[in-house]
């Protein structure tokens, strides 16, 4: 599915600046996988995710899809078989069309042509729309006419979740996509994209600061750390992991101690005297 | 009589084939969200290749030559932008500054006349001539030709590329991440708009039997302005039809009150600068409000209002214009103009302190 050889990103090369963001990153993702990803502030987890997106161009080595060399295929070009979700909700959606345009406009990844730029969004795919909007559970379904900015943040997430699976991708990139949202409406985005990447067996990374969250979903975790994956854990060694062993895995691999505001915070609250779920 | 009807009705001549500019900047500026700076020019080159193709003998060919022109230089406009990294607003005034000398290229002279062409306003002349609908023949043209654009451009707004184009405007990422390239769909867009502006320039060459190098030259305010308008009109909450036919209608509405500052022998020259006010003063009256908010909070502190103050203000301007339009023989009109707005705005003012001691009171 996806392969990443070698992969190296620096910012600002050559100034004081300069910053290596991946460094000589490899990665094997097979099929049906669903990876989650921890790792401290600045570790390079957006960036790999850039990398993969072609938010720029990498500096060196490869990055393959389905055995396709994507290295040099511009950003647009990637997202017909990427789906892309950001912390922030604002990023994902056009606020002043409405739902159903937003829906139009990502449902053009399935066309093929460009013949089909000057059709009109048929009764057929309004109703699609509707289904798919239905599946929610947020009544948005009959708030298609709605302009995007008025739905609520965890709205505006669910909808641009709909909008990357909408056309079922090979690979869909969650970079922290509940983070900016308060926690019960946290909860119901992430139990919609459990269902629908099981249910489209969708291969699926997602970067996440819940140290709970990232041992519990998927089957495979990854930590990084400045620029590097420093740990790479799957099946029955995972499925005996608590976030304690996590921690000392990052403590031992980098020689550390592991720097992450919202990771420590969250474990903090989860493993407080009434947090424990 | 001081306004008579022949004065609205060329009024609103000019006000239907403006509008194809105003719809232009529509699609570019509403919906887009790049403000083209090429337009000035852009008007004046529709004009110019359409009088010279029109004085060749085919008026109607005149307009489609006038739209590829336009279309060619909306592209490069787009192409600096989207490819070489030309700073939006930069790329349209290069534009807009190399248009002056194809312009005056293609014109061979500073002015072209259209005295004796066929044109095809003299051709609907000829064919209403008999009928009662032949006093309104340039009426007619103009409203035909926008009435086809704004149906034609609506058809296109809802198509997939049309939704694209407004997805552009509203949120880059997010039309990357649909699969699309916004560097096309800014390009097809200005493109577009280019198309309209020259059609734009092309009628009013044919309808005013003349075409000036200079005509163009402060087009974007003035269209900026009846998009202002027009959008004011309708609210912007509209659905984009309505706010479409709502831009059409704020150029119609433009130029009847350019005819009726004329009428007060406002100097045609000082509609350029009432024109850059209507826009400066739009554009900023979100801030301007915050602004007058927050002085309003932070005097209250201190049992002031700066509400009533403003007004005091605004109440000894009024007096002073009023004295100045009295005692001075000179630009009367726009003294009594001046007058006129401070005490708009003062009445304001006092209406927003009552409001405020009305809350106190309670
Ligand atoms: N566009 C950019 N220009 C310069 N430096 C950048 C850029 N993007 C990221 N960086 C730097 O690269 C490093 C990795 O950043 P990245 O955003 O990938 O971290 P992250 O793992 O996502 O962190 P976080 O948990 O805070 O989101 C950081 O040091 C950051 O400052
Ligand atoms: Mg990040």
């Amino acid at each position: 599915m996806l392969k990443l050889t070698n992969v190296s990103k620096t910012f600002n090369p050559g100034t004081v600046n300069q910053k290596t963001a991946l460094d000589r990153v490899s990665l094997d993702v097979p099929d049906g996988d669903f990876i989650t990803i921890i790792g401290s502030n600045g570790a390079g987890k957006s960036t790999l995710f850039n990398a993969i997106c072609g938010g720029f161009y990498i500096d060196e080595g490869l990055v393959a899809l389905d055995g396709e060399n994507i290295t040099y295929k511009p950003e647009y070009e990637r997202a017909r078989y990427l789906g892309h979700l950001f912390q922030d909700p604002m990023k994902g959606t056009a606020p002043n069309m409405t739902i159903e345009e937003n829906l139009a406009v990502a449902y053009l990844r399935a066309s093929k042509g460009r013949h089909s730029f000057l059709s009109r969004v048929s009764a057929k795919e309004r109703e699609m729309f509707r289904e798919h909007l239905a599946m929610l559970n947020m009544g948005l379904e009959d708030r298609m006419k709605n302009p995007v900015g008025l739905l609520s943040g965890g709205q505006r997430q669910a909808l641009t979740l709909l909008m990357a699976t909408i056309v079922t991708p090979k690979l869909l990139l969650l970079d922290e996509h509940t983070a900016a949202l308060d926690p019960g409406t946290a909860e119901k985005v992430l139990d919609l994209t459990k269902r629908i990447v099981a249910e489209r067996n969708i291969t699926c990374l997602m970067v996440t600061h819940n140290m709970h969250q990232a041992l519990e979903l998927g089957n495979r975790t990854l930590m990084m750390d400045s620029g590097h994956v420093v740990f790479d854990v799957s099946g029955p060694e995972r499925a005996k992991m608590t976030v304690e062993d996590l921690l000392e895995k990052f403590s031992v691999g980098t020689g550390k101690e592991f720097d992450n505001d919202r990771i420590l915070l969250s474990t903090v609250q989860e493993s407080g005297p009434e947090g424990k779920k | 009589m001081f306004i008579t009807w022949s004065i609205i009705q060329s009024a609103l001549e000019l006000g239907v084939i403006y509008a194809l500019v105003a719809l232009a900047l529509f699609l570019s500026y509403s919906m887009l969200n790049v403000c083209d700076l090429s337009t000035d020019g852009c008007f004046t080159l529709g004009c110019a290749v359409g009088s010279v193709v029109a004085i060749a003998g085919h008026p109607i060919l005149a307009l489609f030559a006038a739209m590829g022109a336009c279309m060619l230089s909306g592209f490069v406009t787009a192409f600096l932008q989207t490819r070489l990294g030309v700073e939006s607003l930069l790329a349209g005034i290069i534009v807009n500054t190399g248009l002056y000398t194809v312009n005056i290229l293609i014109m061979g002279k500073s002015t072209l006349s259209l005295n004796s062409t066929e044109t095809v306003f003299t051709m609907m002349k000829s064919a209403l001539s008999g009928t009662p609908l032949v006093d309104y023949y340039k009426l007619i043209v103009g409203l035909l030709f926008t009435a086809v654009v704004l149906v034609l451009l609506l058809q296109f707004l809802n198509t997939r590329l049309g939704l694209s184009i407004r997805a552009t405007g509203d949120n880059a990422d997010m039309v990357k991440s649909s699969s699309i390239n916004p560097a096309f769909t800014t390009t097809v867009g200005l493109c577009i708009s280019g198309a309209i502006t020259g059609l734009g320039g092309c009628l009013l060459g044919e309808y005013q039997k003349s075409c000036d190098i200079n005509m163009g030259s402060g087009m974007v305010t003035i269209a900026l302005a009846s998009l202002i308008i027009g959008e004011t009109l309708v609210g912007n909450r509209g659905t984009i039809p309505l706010r479409a036919v709502g831009v059409v209608l704020g150029s119609c509405l433009y130029r009847v009150i350019v005819a009726i500052a004329l009428r007060f022998n406002l100097p045609a020259s000082a509609l350029k600068l009432v024109s850059a006010l209507i826009v400066a003063v739009a554009i900023a009256s979100p801030q301007i409000k915050k602004l007058i908010d927050f002085q309003q909070k932070k005097m209250a502190l201190s049992g002031r209002s700066f509400y009533r103050l403003m007004t005091l203000f605004l109440a000894i301007l009024t007096v002073g214009c009023v004295v100045w339009a009295v005692l001075l023989p000179v630009s009367r009109a726009l003294a009594v103009l001046l007058a006129v707005l401070c005490l708009a705005a003062a009445v304001w003012f006092a209406l927003a302190d009552r409001k405020v001691r009305g809350g106190k009171v309670c």
